[in-house]
């Protein structure tokens, strides 16, 4: 039997906030246990929750991006059940009226045409605590700090045909949310967790087969290879005359398995219903607009506007708007003078090469654009070739100084005395008479050697095309 | 409506509360009478009218972002009932 | 000195004839003296008052004039005190030092008043006849048999019983007005959103608010004055300017618009308790009121809708007490099912429980929509009848309570039977309008209430309503024989 697989992913994104969403204790990663669990976190008797604004308008600022509907009202909800890293006994949430309503993300396939993934609503919400699970006398340590959290929990349709959509789907999201400035994308800090519906369905059939929740995915590695191990699993199961059964599972990383939850899954009733002590959320549309006005520029128009602006491939504009510092980099040594089309293979290539072998991130980089940029452009104007340029590049990386300094000093500028190569080449091929004849019976490949040997006697300063013209010329002489 | 025995240990379950095996009944009885006192609104017409969540017609005022509380974990601890480590310590939770 | 007013203790105060800490040790030994009958308080804290007043006293000698410096009150044990017990009436937080101040609390401690301790109260409020408390049923000071009304009913017995001069009491569905009445003291519960929620232990949330419990609508202008007002802690707190209430108490009550609504003089009323009310109805006909019929259609359904709403809202609000970062925990819990079953099965009392089930029933998967959202709905019809209604009538005027205070252990076996006791207070909280309480003609020896409802935000008009009927009356003035 034929199986189609259907995803959809609900995609918890914790809000680059200062303060949490309901308290004005901070949110920074790594404090000690409890230390910023303040008494509102902490459900206090008595204590009540007031919105933070940062939160609401990031949550716009996603809608707005995803072209979403965005009511005038949005309602918080309490979501009620017991657990010890929910310190009141509900979580605020949304229900009905989300503030980020219906919207739509496109994703590229690998057969690079696209596809519009729907997403049906983002709310906002706090995150709970954490429980810690070391032995303290055969009890759980509980840590508060996380709970008050704003979070967008990001909902998809269940639009997703394979295990690499999905995957597509969550680094778009990811890469937009960074983008747009209202997450930092940390995934082995938790501010970005998956949770995947998974089911499949006989090939051609409409109706949906029973689904799986896997939970708390959190990088898109395992994200691949959670879903593989379920699809694998629901069709074993299937096959064999079993069938799916509607629960949570959590995916295990070092044992590359899903497994049940049982302990979660005891009839959950939530029992939803606004919260009393908070009011209705109105935006207005002055508020809307004062968002718009400070949009970034998003992935997808960056892409196309890297490709019409710098003339660069799809592929090119596609690799240097995958996060906007990259993209930024590029845009500021284009800047600095360089030529597009060559900064952007400097870009990805030799500065990509050099961030990944020295295990640099970009923000890290010792170059600056303007430096790369200063180097570019001596390669466009003939002063160093390619070859020499890294070389410089090499150099301004220890920190030697910038390209032209460099240049200057160690002596790299290239010869352009036509006079002077002419006399080179005239001495190289006076020296290699046998070479001369073979190339002349017609071995133009021989045509590399004598280049070869130009630079060798030029230390590579020679400009490479006019060697190439002149020995030409003279050879076929 | 009324509820019965296994209404109530549901009911108690859910909002995480131990009943003594000899209350239920009488907790049966008295929820029972409650909701039968509750029963009334059902008569009431109430098809063209939104439900009222709140009695004044106020907005969410939004509070900027400012990180305003600082570290009290010592004063908020010294209350608890089981704390080590700073951590609260709780029977152990099975995932 | 126990049967001043503020404004006379305040004078006296300024005049240099006592001091703050003597009229302090006054109010102390009257609660050493009389409330070991009467269970009025749960916590006083003498010390701490002493050195209040200590600084009240240094504070009125540089010329301060805020008129509750030095002013002996007590507050209800629903308000978190800083560094003091505050229970609310339960087991649950009989170990609750509470590290921060209620702003109401906060508010009252900055203007100088002086706070002799916690007064008793229904367990979380829940209750109308202050029998549900932990710390066991308070005496109403006019016959000890008999309930003070609840859940303020520890305020309202001390204020009576002139062990303060005035207390604080929360509201949810009658809890200031009902005490008050059934004691004998001037209660007002403001418009929703008048007075901070921050740190007032939550019962229902849509529904609760914080007000004065006094011997007089003047005293009552004082407290409030300091209580209300907007608070950025509290979501719900209404950001509208606080009126100088003192200011028009002797306005002219002619012409003033009262309405009678019908519903609140049917079956169920004592006829004693409606002579009282009729005949302090006549006051306000000679001080120039007219005085007319009107109709609130949907009253029947107060009660049913509260018993809807605010179970649902406080289901959800009393989940926080579980066991693990204050309060009530049980001993050797075997897990965590265990723990959070025990902790809040022994830490919450019987009718707390009943609430708490109620609203999860009515929350809960397949009964939402015909119990909490229809609820939802009834609650506005509730609301649209008084917002008719004060388009035709300045205030509306009816009983506080159906009957005078009733015998301790009478009701309490019979939870609906004494949730009837709210019939004519509920409808108010759940439109969220300002209600008042005043003594009028005692009835079969007892303190009656006349209850005042006025517009949202219309404090200052109750205030002026209700001072004026106090200038022409002396109900107010009476004390319980024993208590003088």
């Amino acid at each position: 039997m034929q199986w189609e697989t259907v995803i959809g992913l609900e995609i918890h994104t914790q809000l680059a906030t200062q303060s949490k969403i309901f308290s004005g204790a901070s949110i920074a990663y790594g404090a000690e246990p409890n230390a910023q669990a303040c008494i509102v976190d902490l459900g206090f008797p008595g204590v009540l929750p007031v919105l933070n604004e940062a939160a609401v308008d990031m949550a716009l600022k996603f809608g707005l991006s995803i072209n979403a509907e965005i009511g005038e009202r949005s309602i918080f909800a309490r979501k009620n059940y017991f657990y010890p890293d929910l310190p009141k006994g509900y979580q605020i949430s949304q229900f009905e009226l989300p503030i980020v309503g219906k919207g739509s993300l496109t994703i590229d396939r690998e057969d690079g045409s696209q596809k519009v993934i729907g997403i049906t609503r983002a709310h906002l919400e706090e995150d709970a605590g954490k429980s810690l699970h070391e032995d303290f006398h055969g009890m759980s340590g509980i840590d508060l700090n996380r709970a008050g959290t704003p979070l967008l929990e990001i909902v998809s349709e269940p639009d997703m045909r394979s295990i690499k959509e999905a995957v597509a789907y969550a680094r778009k999201i990811h890469q937009l949310v960074v983008y747009l400035g209202i997450c930092d994308g940390n995934m082995q800090e938790g501010s970005f967790r998956v949770d995947a519906n998974l089911s499949i369905r006989p090939k051609g059939e409409e109706a949906l087969g029973t689904r799986t929740e896997l939970k708390n995915i959190n990088s898109f590695r395992f994200l691949e290879r959670a879903l593989n191990y379920e699809l694998e699993r629901q069709i074993d199961l299937v096959e064999s005359g079993g069938q799916v059964v509607q629960e949570t599972r959590l995916y295990d990383a070092d044992k590359d398995e899903t497994r049940s939850m049982r302990s979660k899954e005891e009839a959950n009733d939530y029992r939803y219903f606004p919260d009393p002590d908070l009011l209705p959320v109105e935006i207005d549309s002055a508020r809307l607009e004062s968002i718009r006005q400070g949009m970034p520029e998003l992935p997808d128009e960056k892409r196309s506007r890297f490709a019409s602006e710098y003339g660069l491939s799809a592929e090119d504009a596609g690799k240097l708007t995958l996060s906007r510092p990259l993209a930024d980099y590029y845009e500021s040594t284009v800047a600095a003078g360089a030529e597009p089309k060559m900064s952007a293979n400097w870009v990805t290539v030799e500065l990509g090469g050099a961030l990944n072998k020295t295990g640099l991130e970009l923000s890290e980089s010792p170059i600056s654009p303007e430096q790369l940029g200063g180097l570019l452009k001596r390669i466009a104007d003939n002063t160093i070739s390619g070859k020499i340029a890294k070389q410089v590049f090499e150099a301004i990386w220890s920190g030697e100084g910038d390209a032209d300094s460099i240049i200057e000093a160690r002596g790299l500028k290239q010869i352009t005395d036509t006079g002077a190569i002419e006399a080179i080449i005239d001495k190289v091929i006076a020296d290699n008479p046998k070479q001369v004849e073979q190339f002349k019976g017609g071995k133009e490949k021989l045509l590399g050697f004598f280049v070869g040997q130009v630079m060798k006697a030029t230390q590579g300063k020679a400009n490479p095309g006019e060697v190439n013209k002149i020995l030409l010329g003279k050879l076929k002489d | 409506m009324s509820l019965d025995r296994s209404d109530v240990e549901k009911i108690a379950h859910l909002a995480r509360m131990e009943m003594d095996e000899s209350q239920i009944d009488a907790y049966a009885k008295d929820l029972s009478n409650i909701l039968g006192l509750v029963e009334a609104l059902e008569a009431a017409d109430t098809d063209h009218v939104e439900p009222m969540a709140h009695p004044l017609h106020m907005a969410q005022r939004l509070r900027p972002d400012r990180v305003s509380e600082g570290d009290h974990r010592e004063e908020n601890q010294a209350i608890a009932p089981n704390v080590e480590a700073g951590l609260y310590l709780v029977p152990k939770v099975i995932e | 000195m126990q049967n001043q007013t503020i404004a006379e203790l305040g004078a006296g105060l300024r005049a240099g004839e006592f001091s703050s800490v003597e009229l302090t040790q006054h109010f102390l030994q009257r609660i050493e003296r009389l409330d070991g009958e009467l269970n009025s308080l749960v916590t006083v804290t003498a010390e701490a008052a002493l050195a209040a007043a200590e600084a009240a006293d240094r504070q009125l000698e540089t010329g301060e004039s805020s008129p509750l410096m030095g002013i002996p009150i007590i507050q209800k044990d629903i308000f978190c005190t800083r560094g003091v017990k505050t229970s609310c009436g339960s087991r649950m937080l009989d170990n609750f030092i509470s590290p921060y101040d209620a702003t109401v609390t906060q508010r009252l401690l900055q203007a100088g008043a002086v706070s002799l301790g916690k007064a008793n109260m229904d367990e979380f409020a829940m209750g109308s006849s202050n029998e549900t408390s932990y710390y066991g049923p308070v005496k109403n000071p006019w016959d000890t048999s008999r309930v003070p009304g609840g859940s303020s009913g520890g305020s309202a017995a001390a204020v009576a019983a002139r062990l303060a001069v005035a207390a604080t009491g929360t509201d949810t569905g009658g809890s200031i007005r009902q005490p008050a009445a059934l004691c004998g003291i001037t209660g007002l519960k403001p418009t929703y959103g008048r007075v901070s929620r921050f740190g007032m232990i939550a019962f229902a949330s849509s529904l609760d608010q914080a007000g004065p419990m006094t011997h007089s609508a003047e005293d009552a202008a004082l407290l409030l004055q300091t209580m209300a007002g907007f608070d950025e802690k509290d979501s719900t707190s209404a950001n509208e300017p606080v009126p100088d209430y003192s200011e028009g108490l002797n306005d002219s009550l002619q012409g003033l618009r009262i309405g009678l609504p019908k519903e609140y003089f049917g079956e169920g009323l004592d006829p004693a308790v409606a002579a009282s009310i009729e005949s302090a109805i006549d006051v306000y006909r000679e001080l120039g009121a007219e005085v007319k019929e009107i109709s609130l259609p949907n009253s029947g359904l107060a009660v049913p809708t509260y018993y809807v709403v605010a179970p649902a809202e406080c289901s959800s609000n009393l989940s926080r007490f579980d066991g693990v970062r204050f309060g009530y925990r049980c001993d050797n819990p075997r897990d965590l099912e265990d723990l959070y079953k025990r902790s809040r099965g022994e830490g919450f009392g019987p009718e707390v429980k009943r609430r708490i089930m109620i609203g999860t029933y009515a929350l809960s998967a397949g009964y939402y929509d015909a119990y909490y959202l229809k609820a939802q709905k009834t609650r506005h019809l509730i609301s649209d009848d008084f917002k008719q209604a004060f388009a035709e009538v300045d205030v509306i005027m009816g009983p506080t309570a159906p009957t005078t205070a009733f015998g301790l252990g009478e009701k309490v076996d019979d939870p609906v039977t004494m949730y009837l006791n709210d019939i004519y207070t509920i409808a108010t909280n759940l439109a969220g309008l300002p209600g008042m309480s005043l003594p009028v003609e005692p009835a079969n020896g007892l303190p009656v209430g006349l209850q005042i409802i006025g517009d949202y935000f219309a404090e200052a008009k109750l205030l002026n309503v209700a001072h004026r009927f106090q200038q022409e009356t002396d109900w107010h003035k009476l004390t319980p024989e024993g208590f003088a």
